[in-house]
């Protein structure tokens, strides 16, 4: 992959964050914040990617294993967290207009 | 091309179209449960099109799982503990915590593959080549390390575990972070310049940069930090992309990064704080203690929970103003109580909803459908202050900035062009409170100097308590 196509993936979706969030209800704000922060746990790919081409250098498979639990930690807590807050809004039949 | 690489490319398209729709649908009521589920598969949909790719080609050794389910297993455990035993009070903090770590993560994987270079396939060294990758690990670096330190720091100032220190309030703290990030520039360059042991210093100072910037920031402004952090940890991740060459990882961090920008916009409009003012302009409180904060209160009126009662049982419509000290009582169950018996008894009942209400926009949102609150009692500010002039009672329970007539009148007031509650507007307020304590502006609140402004004093988890006791007595609820 080039750096060039790089940077307009990176332009791309840049515009498309910003176009996704138009008009957030203030009783969403917390739930999106940890949503979102939890897909930034994405770097777990890179975290991945570093321990399969460690290729046995012991210092690096650490770094790679650390920096995915660490990653991990964010996806997995970020995801649990906020579906507990979000089944508070949807567990009253009321809610359904 | 062969096949892995097609499976892999289908699977990351899909991945960053499932996330989209995620971050999409997560802005609406209706949608966002299911919509935070499709963000967690199209997540661990990616982590099995990135290994079934490299199973397809290189292989995975035996010695590379064993770190791989190591890692996971650890911080998936204590993600999902924590995530379930945390209360929902904390929850700022938590996403603090959390995000943090993100970019932890972002800066050892660029740390990893800064100090052993990892073999990339082709071996011709192209110099605008090693410039770009040095450029990235340089600025997964320092943003996955202003990530981590800022969001450590914001966590233990919510936690209470850190208050602001005095120096952080003068201008002092300016030209030390100056210092910080000319250090850290000097650093970049260094690099760039071959000298891989800089790289220690970039680590150094930029986890320094980010307590230095995020120490001095008032409790009230808090959360529009752990916003502005969230959206740096996408910046994070998105370096780290480019570190490993990985589209998806790019696209998912600029969309978490562009979207927690607009996010911080809005938060920011919700206190009328610029970002500028919210990052440079220190807390609030210091600055007001010279100008408002020497006012002393003149007409408090003081009632008992038996007179609050008795007004409740005439009323028509109240309106409940609620803020963090009700969640700190943990009293929305009581509250709850109690508004159901006036509902029971034909008292219509609402709920006004400050942008800011709680630690985090959105928070008192969730801290009131925890204790079972119907959505749709929740108003929020805009849509509920044009009734509150036809409105019986307010119940003030731990809100007080939020509630300040000082916002609108005064304009000498560091609060002034707040958006605030007009309560003043209905015929009585009571505001349930410990004591005269400030709020987190540290400003005197006008509120409660007002005719037909009464304090009842006590912790709201108890009056709320003693307040269901009197109703009743008075009969109010059965049916």
């Amino acid at each position: 992959m080039s750096f060039i196509s790089l940077l307009w993936v990176l332009l791309l979706g840049s515009l498309l964050g910003l176009e996704l969030i138009g008009k957030v209800p203030p009783t969403l704000h917390t739930p999106l914040m940890s949503g979102a922060n939890a897909i930034s746990g994405i770097t777990m790919l890179a975290a991945l990617t570093l321990i399969v081409k460690a290729e046995g250098n012991v210092p690096l498979l650490i770094i790679g294993s650390v920096s995915l639990g660490f990653a991990l930690f964010n996806v997995v807590g970020g995801f649990f967290v906020t579906d507990r807050m979000l089944a508070m809004f949807s567990r009253k039949p009321s809610n359904k207009k | 091309m062969n096949l892995p690489v097609i499976i892999k490319f289908v699977i990351d398209l899909l991945a960053v179209l499932l996330l989209a729709l995620g971050i999409k649908g997560l802005s609406k009521v209706k949608s966002a449960r299911d919509a935070n589920r499709l963000a967690a598969f199209a997540m661990s949909l990616s982590v099995v099109g990135l290994l079934s790719y490299y199973l397809g080609t290189s292989g995975i050794a035996i010695q590379a799982w064993i770190w791989i389910i190591i890692g996971s297993i650890i911080g998936s455990l204590f993600g999902a503990i924590l995530a379930k035993k945390v209360p929902m009070t904390s929850m700022p903090e938590t996403v603090a915590l959390f995000n943090g770590c993100g970019g932890m993560s972002s800066l050892l994987v660029a740390l990893g593959v800064a100090i052993f270079p990892i073999s990339s396939g082709q071996e011709n060294f192209d110099f605008f080549k090693s410039l770009i990758n040095e450029v990235s690990i340089s600025v997964s670096i320092f943003v996955g390390a202003i990530t981590f330190t800022g969001s450590i720091v914001a966590m233990a100032k919510l936690q209470g575990w850190l208050s602001t220190p005095g120096w952080t309030q003068s201008k002092v703290r300016h030209f030390v972070n100056i210092v910080f990030a000319v250090a850290s520039l000097i650093a970049f360059f260094d690099l760039i310049n071959g000298n891989t042991s800089s790289i220690w210093l970039l680590v150094i100072v930029s986890s320094l940069l980010g307590i230095g910037v995020t120490l001095p920031i008032g409790g009230a402004d808090m959360p529009v930090v752990i916003s502005l952090l969230n959206s740096y940890s996408g910046i994070a991740a998105a370096a780290a992309g480019f570190v490993v060459d990985s589209q998806l990882l790019i696209v998912a961090g600029a969309m978490v990064g562009a979207a927690g920008l607009i996010l911080t916009q809005v938060m920011c409009k919700g206190m009328n704080r610029s970002l500028v003012s919210v990052l440079f302009g220190g807390s609030l409180s210091a600055q007001s203690t010279a100008s408002s904060g020497s006012g002393e209160y003149t007409n408090i009126t003081s009632c008992s929970v038996e007179e609050c009662a008795l007004t409740l049982e005439a009323a028509n419509k109240v309106i409940i103003v609620p803020g963090y000290g009700l969640a700190v009582a943990q009293a929305q169950h009581t509250l709850r109580e109690v508004t159901k018996k006036l509902e029971q008894s034909g008292i219509e009942v609402v709920y006004a909803i400050h942008p800011v209400a709680g630690r985090m926009p959105g928070h008192m949102n969730v801290l009131l459908a925890e204790a079972d609150v119907p959505y749709e009692q929740l108003k929020e500010m805009d849509v509920v202050n044009p009734d509150f002039p036809a409105t019986d009672v307010v119940l003030v329970l731990g809100a007080n900035d939020v509630v300040n007539p000082q916002a609108k009148n005064d304009s000498s007031s560091p609060l002034y062009g707040m958006p605030v509650l007009d309560v003043q507007e209905a015929r009585t307020v009571f505001v349930i409170k410990r004591g005269m304590s400030a709020g987190y502006s540290g400003i005197k609140n006008d509120l409660f100097d007002l005719p037909n402004t009464s304090m009842v004093f006590g912790d709201a988890k108890k009056v709320l308590n003693d307040l269901i006791g009197e109703l009743k007595d008075l009969g109010v609820g059965e049916k």
